[in-house]
């Protein structure tokens, strides 16, 4: 018999995280994402050890992250792209006390309260301004209900490893579909955490969890330090997933919900003889550079489907140095592109491209 | 099958509801052309996915859908539109309420719950899916059975057993989830009153199995 069960992406997030490990939760209740609260609420009082904490605030919530993750515990939150906005200080905080954790973003439509429906319009934020000063998270964006399980896995896992903040950027569609899902991932990688507070029993120097340094130098040594670590990331933990890229003439980069409108145009187009294929990035930080650049040198365009006025396109040009043209198909508000304006895109590409 | 003049279905966050609510008013439909049949979507926890999704169909086929103005809107109002009234009132009218999931969602029945029971003529269906976590085994769907209870001050009359995996469902499936159905009518009381499976699984089940409902899913997503 089927060992998968059937979940909502929500659902799945809070779950993956309890097998994964976690056990400590602190969220806010914010729409699309208010069923990984709702679950966890369920679910981590009938564990050992399981604490769900409804916090007051979702600024409250991702500085009872910073103490959990300081104790080298599995800890998560989870919001909303206004609730990501208020954790954006603590999410500094992390990065600069070196701390993993996992963050949750399921997206919904903006600026401001915007609206409730699905949006990627935070990608500039999570890749790149996430908060104060110099510092990158791990940017992970599943595209289906099982990728949020593994992801969710993969997320913890590389946090730790590198002792960083690992964002899962979702988005409204993703968190309220509901799919078959597996949830057996295998055993989870152990990592030796000699910097977690957890008490010297008098046998040890303290530890110290700090983002204060109160000499420039010193604090000029640990950004260094820090890029250091973000190149060799940059350069071995890029994740992607290519889509009929053989022949493609032109090739369609997406992530999250627009990924799998692209597949299904991508589909229509061959049927119709039009050579497209997708590079989809599973991970956004680390950008999948290499093989983009290595796409340009075959495709003759680009198209970047989003739900953002345009967030990503920069990065397919930083990676590709603008060797070819990347056109946009985007919907946004809560909008999400259709087959046919991802079709109308792909036409409009095999001119500007000169695709065959 | 009977009808009662008031169907109310609830159940699980995610166990269906939607769709076996739309799929009852449109066979409701077929075996009455002539009457009057409203669908009440008093969801007031998800939002995405609603009845209104199948606006069109329901359209179609004469069902007035009573349906909060901000459902699938850009706005986060839990509202329930006065027209529900329309539904609890005129008795001539077959009505088919879809309840938001969990006692989160049945709290918003409790606000109808006087005059649903004193005019007694009301079923109101447990929505049950075993490949839902956490109503996985029969003890825990009973739990949230009597959350529900509790938060809507009704009682439950009978079981739907809409037990599916999304697009993976197949005959199996369906078939192992009827000793999970059993155990819960056993433990509640409650009979089954129908198992929900897709048309096409619903054809292959004749003669396999007994009391099969052929639904249409309309609420889904666009692709793939």
């Amino acid at each position: 018999m089927s060992d998968k069960v059937l979940m909502k992406g929500n659902e799945a997030l809070a779950e993956a995280a309890i097998m994964a490990g976690c056990r400590h939760y602190f969220g806010y209740p914010i729409t699309p994402q208010t069923e990984v609260a709702a679950y966890m609420s369920k679910r981590m009082p009938k564990i050992d050890g399981g604490v769900f904490l409804q916090a007051e605030s979702e600024i409250a919530a991702i500085n009872m992250v910073i103490g959990v993750a300081a104790t080298g515990k599995r800890v998560m939150t989870s919001s909303s792209s206004p609730g990501i906005s208020l954790k954006s200080e603590g999410l500094s905080y992390l990065a600069g006390c070196d701390l993993p954790a996992l963050i949750v973003n399921v997206q919904r439509g903006g600026p401001g309260l915007g609206g409730i429906q699905p949006s990627q319009s935070d990608y500039f934020h999570a890749t790149r301004g996430a908060g104060h000063g110099d510092f990158h998270m791990l940017v992970l964006a599943p595209n289906s209900v099982q990728e949020m399980v593994s992801l969710v896995f993969k997320g913890f896992d590389l946090a730790e490893k590198y002792r960083m903040t690992a964002m899962i950027l979702s988005d409204g569609t993703m968190g309220q579909m509901m799919e078959p899902v597996s949830l057996d991932m295998g055993e989870i990688k152990q990592y030796d955490k000699p910097w977690a507070l957890t008490g010297t029993e008098l046998k040890r120097k303290p530890n110290i969890v700090n983002s204060l340094y109160l000499k420039p130098e010193e604090l000029e040594v640990k950004n260094f330090e820090r890029y250091e670590k973000y190149k060799a990331i940059e350069e071995t933990e890029a994740m992607y997933d290519e889509y009929m890229m053989e022949d493609a003439e032109i090739c369609i980069v997406a992530f999250g919900v627009a990924s799998r409108v692209s597949q299904n145009a991508i589909d229509q187009a061959r049927a119709q003889g039009i050579k497209v294929g997708m590079i989809r990035p599973i991970t956004l930080w680390p950008f999948p550079k290499k093989a983009l650049l290595k796409a340009s040198e075959k495709v003759n365009a680009f198209v970047s489907v989003e739900l953002s006025m345009g967030q990503m396109v920069e990065d397919i040009e930083l990676a590709t140095r603008c060797a070819k043209p990347v056109l946009l198909c985007n919907r946004v508000g809560g909008m999400i592109p259709t087959t046919e304006d991802v079709l109308n895109k792909i036409m409009e590409a095999t001119k500007v491209g000169g695709a065959k | 099958m009977d009808n009662k003049r008031i169907t109310i279905f609830a159940g699980h966050y995610g166990s269906g509801k939607t769709n076996v609510a739309v799929n009852y008013s449109l066979y409701l439909r077929n075996k009455y052309p002539e009457k009057e049949i409203s669908i009440g979507d008093i969801d007031i926890v998800n939002p995405y996915f609603r009845s209104k999704d199948s606006m069109e169909i329901l359209k179609d086929n004469s069902i007035r859908l009573i349906s909060s103005e901000f459902a699938n809107s850009n706005v986060d109002l839990p509202a329930i539109p006065p027209e529900t009234y329309a539904l609890l009132d005129n008795k001539d009218m077959l009505g088919v309420i879809d309840v938001g999931g969990d006692d989160r969602g049945a709290l918003a029945l409790g606000r109808f719950a006087e005059k649903i029971a004193q005019e007694n003529d009301y079923e109101m269906l447990f929505v049950i899916n075993k490949y839902r976590p956490l109503t996985e085994t029969p003890q825990a769907a009973i739990e949230i059975m009597k959350e529900i209870e509790t938060a809507c001050g009704l009682k439950f009359t009978a079981i739907v057993n809409n037990s599916n995996i999304g697009v993976l469902t197949k005959e199996n499936h369906i078939i192992s989830s009827f000793s999970y159905a059993e155990k819960v009518s056993a433990l509640s009381g409650l009979p089954i009153k129908f198992t929900g499976a897709e048309k096409s699984l619903a054809e292959s089940l004749k003669g396999k199995a007994e009391n099969i409902f052929g639904m249409t899913l309309y609420v889904r997503q666009s692709f793939k």
